[in-house]
């Protein structure tokens, strides 16, 4: 088992030190930051002396080095863009993203679960053909499409709720979050709605594939043969086996809804990591731009491991596997 | 009982109107980016200075018609012996926000600061050898020579208090590269008409009114000011009664805004012109399929280009009309234009082609145009418009459109044959654009020169601008400089933008030609 992890955790390293590697290959052509910190009234002398000094004239390989140096002490250096120490930034933003990634998320399970069961239980009924329908419309069209449509209806024309931004929040220490105000929380149902519908659509497909397929199998018709009730056996025997590929699905997905918030977050304007992200992209804020990448590379790291764990102590194949040194 | 009823009304309705007179207005301000820091020396960039200048204040500053106006400096005035020094007389019972009185030693040591190594200010103070304290209310600024316009320069310098500074360590300008973050930049004490009670950095920071400040109480008593990056989401933001003003609207919106039943728009002209430029000399272009000689060296071809260009085209398709088109390299604002060099020609396709032809160029060439494709209104439509109406003489035009962080790189290192780019000119007087676009380039002067003209005659005067002190001399100076730039065609403007505001019905903001609208001069209607 410890080794098992400690070879996961190195692979793990090996990731986040590529990505980061990537990210520095990447930005040499993202564009100059220099010219938009100095503007109009700099002479080309100032440029050079500041490109000098933040070491940008260095090659991508030495950059890259003194940026795992400096991360490995926990330094991710200073905002271009807003002068500030970039993990504090990440810190304070991190709060909005993961509270908003939890309520999309649990929309898409909650609906998505209930819809795949409807779905795969009366694969004929007209609702049925409807739901499909929609969820497909729900794949299809872009999030910011979603987003400025359900702004335009629920904020410009019924004026129920917020069109942007966070509402009012409370500060627990370092956390601030907006799930204890009214404003707060009436802020958040547009944008967690525009980030789950995506994976809503997966899940619910999921669910009824599964379904489908699990109450084709034998076990369901003995089970009917026995006499139980077709309650007892849609959710006590059927739904049971679908929820294994769910569950791994719906681990990762969490993964790229916090880290792929960001047009959710731009159209929006919430305070969370995507639109810092977004803002740095257009003034080259190279270290906000790397922080962010990084950790991104974390959340899916950590899940990944996460998951492979789980597996671990299900699955007793891989245990076995494990045991004779394969 | 009906009686009763009707008074009882009627003292609740006095009361509430009388509970309104004294009741604080908050405006809720939106625009597309946060003000970057709050060092007021670190950053110059408009929208630092437009969120700053509610907090401290300068010097001098310029009101909505462009024309500088008393500050904190309430006369200003060259040595009567010493052309080489200005004297500024400053306003007294003037206080900061923490109680400290404003002083001259407060203006030395914030000039200092602004022109010190960190500064990003450094530049406008680049004629500056020394800054004194005559006494508690004047100061004097001695130049390396005789700077006629040096108080143009000072329009977005701010003022801190030096004890203040002291106090919290902040005698330096924050240093991107120190990797840690000063007090300045999130902390403020200034002697503007209001105080920072709250920031979260792109998201929002509310501004109360500040009861000790010298001026008439304006009638905006707190600010929330609300970054929204995204267009659509700013525009919805006003309609949906979330915020009161919004600056930055997007061209398109701008008519349907102005046919909502309770917004307006207010428009008015930009202090900035949009304009192409092309490489001069002999070289060939690198860009170009003739490889022995450089087309836009030739002055028939430079014309030709100009024929081809149809100002007012662009002005009402591409612009929907917020444009003001115009045939010189210069805002309205700015000391040097006139109405006689705003005139362009009208486009003339064939007499373009002669041109053409008579150049060398019968069949046209071909050239990559490099535009930026999100600073400037509709700046890749303007190109994408342009590149068809060169299409029509013959001249083949490829366009390279970037992000203004990419496009910046290529302009200031004449990576480029032909581009577009924009220029404001905070100084307001014609020696600013010569300096930087149209002096050869230097070290020192026409960075923003891309395209490489030279001309060591109209150098020579650009040089003299600095120093003439007969101010009427000068302007001669200025007019036969544009003459020669325009009759070169050195640059090939296209307009002047115009700002629109969008705002709720019963408010009224006037648009800043600097784009730094104040909300001290917000006005609400009854």
């Amino acid at each position: 088992m410890l080794a098992f992890i400690a070879r996961r955790l190195f692979q793990s390293v090996i990731v986040m030190l590529a990505v980061a590697f990537i990210a520095f290959m990447v930005f040499r052509y993202v564009g100059d930051p220099v010219s938009s910190m100095l503007g109009q009234d700099s002479t080309l002398a100032d440029h050079a002396a500041l490109r000098e000094r933040l070491g940008l004239n260095e090659p991508f390989y030495i950059q890259f080095f003194s940026f795992v140096g400096n991360a490995l002490q926990g330094q991710f250096g200073i905002s271009y863009r807003l002068q500030q120490p970039v993990s504090q930034l990440i810190m304070e933003r991190l709060p909005a993203t993961i509270e908003l990634a939890f309520a999309s998320a649990s929309i898409a399970l909650v609906l998505g679960v209930v819809l795949g069961i409807y779905t795969a239980l009366r694969p004929r009924a007209f609702s049925t053909g409807v739901i499909m329908t929609a969820s497909l419309i729900g794949v299809s069209l872009p999030t910011f499409l979603i987003g400025i449509g359900l702004i335009y209806v629920f904020a410009v024309e019924l004026k129920v709720l917020p069109s942007f931004g966070r509402g009012e929040v409370v500060d627990l220490g370092w956390w601030r979050t907006g799930f204890l105000t009214e404003s707060g929380l009436r802020s958040i149902i547009l944008p967690a709605i525009t980030l789950s519908l995506f994976q809503l659509t997966l899940i619910m497909r999921l669910v009824r594939a599964e379904m489908l397929e699990v109450l084709r199998t034998d076990y369901i018709r003995f089970a009917k043969a026995r006499g139980l009730s077709q309650r007892a056996i849609n959710f006590g025997h059927a739904l049971k086996n679908t929820m294994v590929p769910v569950i791994t699905i719906t681990g990762l997905q969490l993964g790229s809804v916090i880290a792929f918030a960001i047009i959710t977050e731009t159209v929006f304007q919430w305070p969370g990591v995507g639109s810092l992200f977004v803002n740095s992209v257009a003034v080259v804020d190279v270290p906000v731009m790397a922080a962010y990448l990084v950790f991104v590379a974390l959340v899916f790291v950590v899940i990944n491991l996460i998951v492979d764990i789980l597996y671990f102590i299900v699955d007793p194949r891989l245990r076995d596997g494990a045991k004779s040194g394969r | 009982m009906h009686t009763s009823l009707t008074r009882i009304a009627a003292v609740l309705i006095a009361s509430t109107m009388l509970a309104g007179v004294a009741q604080a207005e908050t405006v809720r301000w939106a625009r597309s980016s946060d003000s970057l820091t709050l060092d007021p020396h670190s950053q110059n960039q408009g929208v630092t200075h437009t969120f700053a200048h509610h907090i401290y204040e300068t010097l001098m500053w310029r009101d909505t018609e462009g024309t500088l106006i008393p500050r904190l400096a309430t006369e200003w005035y060259v040595k009567e012996d010493d052309p080489t020094v200005w004297v500024f007389k400053l306003r007294e019972g003037v206080k900061f926000h923490d109680g400290a009185d404003f002083t001259a030693e407060d203006v030395v040591f914030s000039l200092d600061r602004a022109r010190s190594e960190g500064s990003n200010l450094k530049q406008l103070h680049a004629e500056v050898a020394e800054v004194r304290a005559v006494d508690d209310y004047t100061v004097e600024v001695q130049m390396v020579g005789p700077s006629p316009l040096y108080p143009n320069n000072v329009t977005n310098t701010f003022i801190m208090d030096k004890t203040w500074s002291e106090t919290n360590n902040v005698e330096e300008v924050q240093d991107f590269a120190a990797g840690e973050s000063n007090y300045a930049v999130l902390n403020t004490n200034g002697t503007g008409p209001y105080m920072l009670t709250s920031r979260e950095v792109d998201v929002r920071s509310v501004l109360s009114v500040f009861d000790g400040w010298w001026g008439e109480a304006p009638a905006v008593t707190e600010i929330v000011y609300l970054p929204i990056a995204d267009n659509a989401t700013r525009i919805a933001a006003l309609l949906s009664g979330d915020v009161d003003i919004v600056q930055d609207v997007p061209v398109q919106d701008i008519e349907r805004l102005q046919n909502s039943a309770g917004f307006k728009v207010e428009t008015g002209p930009e202090n900035r012109v949009i304009y192409f430029g092309y490489r001069f000399g002999d070289e060939p272009l690198r860009s170009s399929n003739i490889t022995d000689s450089n087309p836009f060296d030739n002055p028939l071809v430079r014309e030709a280009m100009e024929l081809a260009l149809d100002r007012d085209a662009i002005q009402q398709v591409v612009m929907r009309g917020n444009s003001i088109p115009t045939g010189v390299a210069t805002p309205p604002f700015v000391n040097g234009w006139t109405e006689e060099l705003d005139q362009y020609p009208a486009p003339d396709v064939e007499r373009a082609k002669e041109l053409l032809a008579e150049a060398g160029y019968p069949d046209g060439f071909s050239v990559t145009l490099d535009t930026p494709n999100n600073r400037y209104v509709n700046d890749e439509a303007i190109s994408t418009a342009y590149v068809g109406m060169l299409g029509q003489i013959g001249i083949d035009v490829t366009l390279a459109s970037r992000p203004i962080a990419e496009h910046s790189p290529i302009i200031l290192g004449d990576e480029t044959d032909f581009y577009l780019l924009g220029w404001g000119v905070p100084t307001f007087d014609s020696a600013y654009i010569f300096n930087d676009l149209v002096h050869t380039k230097t070290d020192t002067h026409g960075t923003y020169n891309v395209g490489g003209y030279s001309n060591p005659e109209l150098d020579e005067k650009i040089i003299s601008l600095g120093t003439e002190t007969d101010l009427d001399a000068r302007d001669a100076t200025i007019a036969e400089i544009w003459e020669v730039v325009k009759a070169d065609r050195v640059l090939l403007p296209v307009h002047n933008q115009t700002l629109a505001y969008a705002m709720r019905e019963d408010i009224t903001l006037p648009v800043h030609p600097e784009n730094q609208p104040n909300m001290t001069t917000v006005v609400f209607a009854e």
